[in-house]
């Protein structure tokens, strides 16, 4: 049995960030899988442009983002196996601390890949209509706005004429122009929350540019239609996410496309073993992007779902370079303490640190709209790092970076929290 | 000459289905009416899953009785259509002293109807076995013989095994008239089609009544009476191991909470009295009951992982038992009506005791040689060892390919669905004939691809494939640029 230096499953933005990590670092044998017809995953379909700013510093749409770093990895001759999907992760049973790759194509057959690495790069899915538990018929014209997504730019079919959107996430706020674009009416787009979930820019160029109304701290109650969708009723939440008896208003529609959230596919990582955290949804990880599972590491969407592509790459790419000095032997200084979200913060990745690793970058996400607020990095009682902040809002994710000076100063666990201006 | 069937059953269901099955034993020609594209549209595709124990029926009733007899089928039946059955024991809850007089009350009622293995079962006892119960029962009733099974999968099966063996099916036949020529009965579709045959059964559901009256026979009416629920994500499914089930009382049923075969958790039903026979909506305050009503058996129920609500229409007949027999209005009509719980169950003991009260009729039985009770296992990849897998993909590359993801779901699986007896036309058709689309993302993203599938397959374009048939649609055209 062939023994692989590195195996990465997964072979959109993060997977194949993180194979070239690896690569740059002297890795040579390595193996991508994924189980669509070519790698880019969920870029492949957004076709829109916002792509790059960061780390390319010029916009793209999604497949030219992606085709970038497809042709590196053609380049660099990396293998990939795609049409391949895997179905299990495991430790081998010898003993050797190998990983153990189950995987299934219709031109390779069963597959069982012993890697001495495995970086998980599997993205997310969207939530579906059952999670929200809306009640009423279930009628065709119901979709998630990435499936949405698919059938027009991919497939090119339309799903609907007259459509309503649920939830403010950027996929729906996206198709939300998609649509309109395409001759179809979108007749609202509700949200639960007092805020959006999606980015600012895409509000304003998806939405407020088309004149489509954006109702906010509003919801489905009711879904209406036999054979297919005919309308649906919505209504205003109160502060507790309660429908407010009244406020129903009924949209005749033929499509609900739901855009409620993503969560990260994971469903290998948890067969594996892998330590999950609760609230991301994902693993829990050190700076290294390495999980519970010593030489497992994690990286892109299926970690934290990230809004902006060019973070998922750079942190891909930490986790290729990480296996390559797992593979090395540099025993990676794991996480030695903990990083805990408090006090508006929902979560922080990675959530293991140590005090020797050198630069960090922390990742992290609020659970509401705070304006004036600064962002503190504690030890203890002893404030790391103060940095204010005008605004920070839940759909976009914040990115702190710590220096070895500040690291070095740790001598526990450390917190991420926000504070009043001025409230000292 | 027209053609005349020798029996046609009205009404796609599992009852009409082990009906069908039952008749294709022998020498006739027999054909299945269903009003929807796909069979097993109505009551026997939504509904607890339960192969019931048997000690809630009074004794005495056709209910009582062939829901023992149907109970103690189940293995054969499961066994030879190769559908997955699981005794996994139904336990009856107590929270209270009267409660556990109700519990005495079921035992000796399963006493009386024959149902092996009752017994009562102390708070200690329900609580070693089913840790995740409430700490506040009293006690509980046990019978190991209660059971789960997939309901669509088992009717399904039982139509695709009567028609590999020769029994003929016709979907979108609403029959809306019956009449009677040269001592035939003539079969009216809404559509104006006709369909001769010399003995009709009457297996539908919900709509039972309605057809009894078309040759007369208005001795019953059917309220639908609905049921709602909520379907848990697989990581919920060990929460508890046998079905729990509440204590009837004045309040009402109470719902239960089980496994399913396929490894979910149900819970639910609700129940309540509507007017509509096909309002299969959920409501607010039905999903509100279910969630609160099962808190009381599992605390610990995660309703977070809920990936779907539906809702089932029981057809209750005024008189309470069903109607089991020849129509006191033509002797060549059998009506098999008001099944509602537990008609799942008792479902293989009808059909038996359809046909004969056929044969009583004058329908002469003459065994088919060639009659196979076994239907081929559909392809099951999710449920195959490495080496199966290896060796059917090795066979058919179509193996190779999974196309819903949450389930584990191959085109070849897909393939077979659309491909053998009854062959399966729409989307939803094939998630109830391989399960694609019914995991956690709900056909999120294999739906693109069972639509390009079924296109593909039955040569339509991509528009005009359907959710269930009708206006059912799942595109309305194409997008500018493709146009
Ligand atoms: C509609 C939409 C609009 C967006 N807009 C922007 C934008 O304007 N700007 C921006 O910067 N970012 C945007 N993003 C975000 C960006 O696309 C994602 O953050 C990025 O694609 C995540 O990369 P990933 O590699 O982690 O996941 P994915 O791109 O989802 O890739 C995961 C890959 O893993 C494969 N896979 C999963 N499980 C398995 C398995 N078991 N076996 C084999 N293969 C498997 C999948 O097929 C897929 O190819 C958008 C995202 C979406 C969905
Ligand atoms: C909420 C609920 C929970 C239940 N739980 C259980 C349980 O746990 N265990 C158990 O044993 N039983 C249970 N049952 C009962 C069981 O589901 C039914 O008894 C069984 O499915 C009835 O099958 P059927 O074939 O008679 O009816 P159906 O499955 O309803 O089939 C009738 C068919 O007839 C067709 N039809 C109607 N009118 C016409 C027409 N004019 N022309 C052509 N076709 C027509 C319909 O389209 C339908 O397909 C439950 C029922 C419900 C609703």
């Amino acid at each position: 049995m062939e023994r692989l230096d590195l195996v990465v499953i997964g072979g959109g933005p993060a997977g194949m960030a993180a194979a070239l990590g690896a690569w740059h670092q002297g890795v040579r044998n390595i193996l991508i899988l994924d189980r669509e017809a070519q790698l880019g995953g969920i870029l492949e379909q957004c076709i829109h442009n916002g792509f790059g700013l960061h780390h390319f510093k010029e916009e793209l749409t999604g497949p030219e983002y992606a085709a970038r770093y497809a042709k590196e990895v053609a380049d660099c001759g990396i293998c990939c196996l795609l049409d391949t999907m895997v179905l299990d992760l495991a430790e081998a049973l010898d003993g050797s601390g190998d990983k153990v790759v189950t995987a299934v194509s219709s031109k390779e057959g069963y597959l069982r890949i012993h890697a001495k690495t495995v970086v998980l790069a599997m993205g997310c899915r969207e939530r579906p209509r059952g999670a929200l538990n809306t009640p009423g018929t279930r009628p065709a014209g119901i979709y998630t706005a990435g499936a949405a997504q698919k059938f027009v730019n991919i497939k090119g079919y339309m799903p609907g004429k007259e459509v309503v959107i649920l939830g403010s996430g950027d996929i729906g706020l996206i198709m939300a122009r998609r649509m309109t674009l395409e001759g179809a009416k979108v007749k609202a787009v509700c949200e639960l929350m007092p805020y959006s979930g999606g980015l600012t820019r895409n509000i304003v160029q998806c939405l407020e540019d088309f004149g489509i109304p954006l109702k906010l701290s509003h919801t489905v109650v009711r879904i209406h239609g036999r054979e297919r969708v005919e309308g649906v009723t919505i209504a205003a939440v109160d502060g507790s996410r309660k429908p407010i008896p009244g406020s129903e208003e009924f949209i005749p529609c033929d499509t609900l496309l739901l855009s409620v959230g993503l969560i990260p596919e994971n469903e290998l990582s948890r067969a594996a073993g892998v330590k999950m955290d609760p609230v991301t949804g994902g693993a829990v990880v050190d700076q290294n992007r390495q999980t519970s599972l010593p030489g497992v590491f994690a990286c892109g969407n299926v970690l934290h779902v990230h809004d902006l592509v060019d973070y998922v790459s750079e942190e891909a790419e930490l986790a290729g370079q990480s296996a390559a000095a797992y593979l090395r032997g540099e025993a990676p200084c794991g996480g030695t303490v903990e990083v805990k979200a408090r006090d508006g913060v929902r979560y922080v990745v990675p959530q293991r640190l140590c005090k020797d690793a050198g630069p960090v970058s922390l990742y992290f996400r609020v659970g509401d709209i705070y304006k004036d607020v600064k962002i503190v990095v504690k030890c203890g009682e002893k404030v790391l790092l103060s940095r204010p902040k005008k605004k920070v809002v839940p759909g976009e994710m914040e990115r702190l970076p710590l220096t070895a000076g500040i690291l070095s100063q740790i001598d526990g666990d450390v917190t991420v929290c926000l504070e009043q201006k001025g409230a000292e | 000459m027209e053609k005349v069937y020798d029996v046609a059953v009205i009404g796609g269901g599992v009852v009409g289905g082990m009906t069908l099955r039952e008749l294709s034993r022998y020498q006739l020609k027999t054909i299945l009416l269903e009003q929807a594209e796909d069979v097993v549209m109505g009551a026997s595709k939504a509904n607890s899953a339960i192969v019931h124990a048997g000690f809630d029926a009074e004794p005495g009733t056709l209910k009582a009785q062939y829901n023992v007899e149907g109970n103690a089928l189940m293995e054969a039946v499961t066994g030879e259509l190769s559908v997955p059955f699981r005794r996994n024991g139904s336990m009856v809850l107590a929270f209270s002293e009267e409660d556990l007089k109700t519990l005495r009350d079921l035992q000796e009622r399963g006493r009386k109807n024959g149902v092996p293995g009752v017994r009562l079962m102390s708070r200690e006892e329900a609580l070693s076995q089913e840790p995740n119960l409430s700490e506040e029962i009293k006690g509980a009733l046990w019978a190991p013989s209660g059971g789960i099974v997939c309901p669509y999968e088992l009717a399904t099966a039982a139509i695709g095994n009567a028609m590999d063996n020769g029994a003929e099916l016709k979907t979108g036949f609403r029959v809306t008239g019956i009449e009677k020529e040269n001592g035939n009965f003539v079969v009216i579709s809404e559509a104006g089609e006709k369909l001769y045959a010399r003995y009709l059964v009457n297996a539908a559901g919900v709509h039972a009544d309605e057809v009894a009256r078309m040759i007369g026979d208005d001795s019953f009416s059917i309220t639908p009476r609905r049921g709602e629920y909520m379907l848990l994500d697989k990581t919920q499914g060990a929460t508890v191991f046998a079905t729990i089930f509440q204590p009837p009382t004045k309040m009402g049923k109470g719902v239960l909470v089980t496994p399913t075969v396929d490894g979910n958790l149900l819970v639910g039903p609700t129940s309540e009295d509507i007017s509509d026979k096909a309002d299969t909506a959920t409501t607010p305050e039905g999903l509100e009951k279910v969630e609160r009503l099962s808190k009381l058996s599992v605390p610990s129920v995660n309703l977070r992982a809920v990936i779907t609500s539906f809702a089932g229409l029981r057809a209750t007949p005024g008189g309470g038992d069903f109607i089991i027999g020849p129509s006191a209005a033509d002797a060549g009509f059998i009506n098999a009506a008001g099944i509602e719980s537990p008609g799942l169950t008792a479902s293989p003991a009808i059909a038996v005791a359809v046909v004969k009260h056929l044969e009583e009729a004058g329908l002469v039985l003459i065994k088919r040689e060639d009659f196979s009770s076994f239907r081929k296992p559909f392809p099951k990849f999710r449920r195959m060892s490495g080496a199966e897998r290896e060796a059917l993909i090795r066979q058919d590359a179509s193996f190779g390919r999974i196309v819903c993801r949450c389930e584990t779901i191959t085109e070849g699986e897909i393939l077979a669905a659309i491909r053998r007896n009854p062959p399966a036309r729409d989307v939803d058709a094939v998630k109830r004939r391989t399960r694609a689309g019914m995991g956690r993302c709900q056909g999120g993203f294999c739906g693109p691809q069972v639509v390009e599938i079924l296109s593909r397959e039955l040569g339509l374009p991509m528009d005009e494939v359907t959710k269930c048939g009708g206006a059912s649609r799942m595109l309305v055209g194409k997008t500018k640029e493709t146009q």
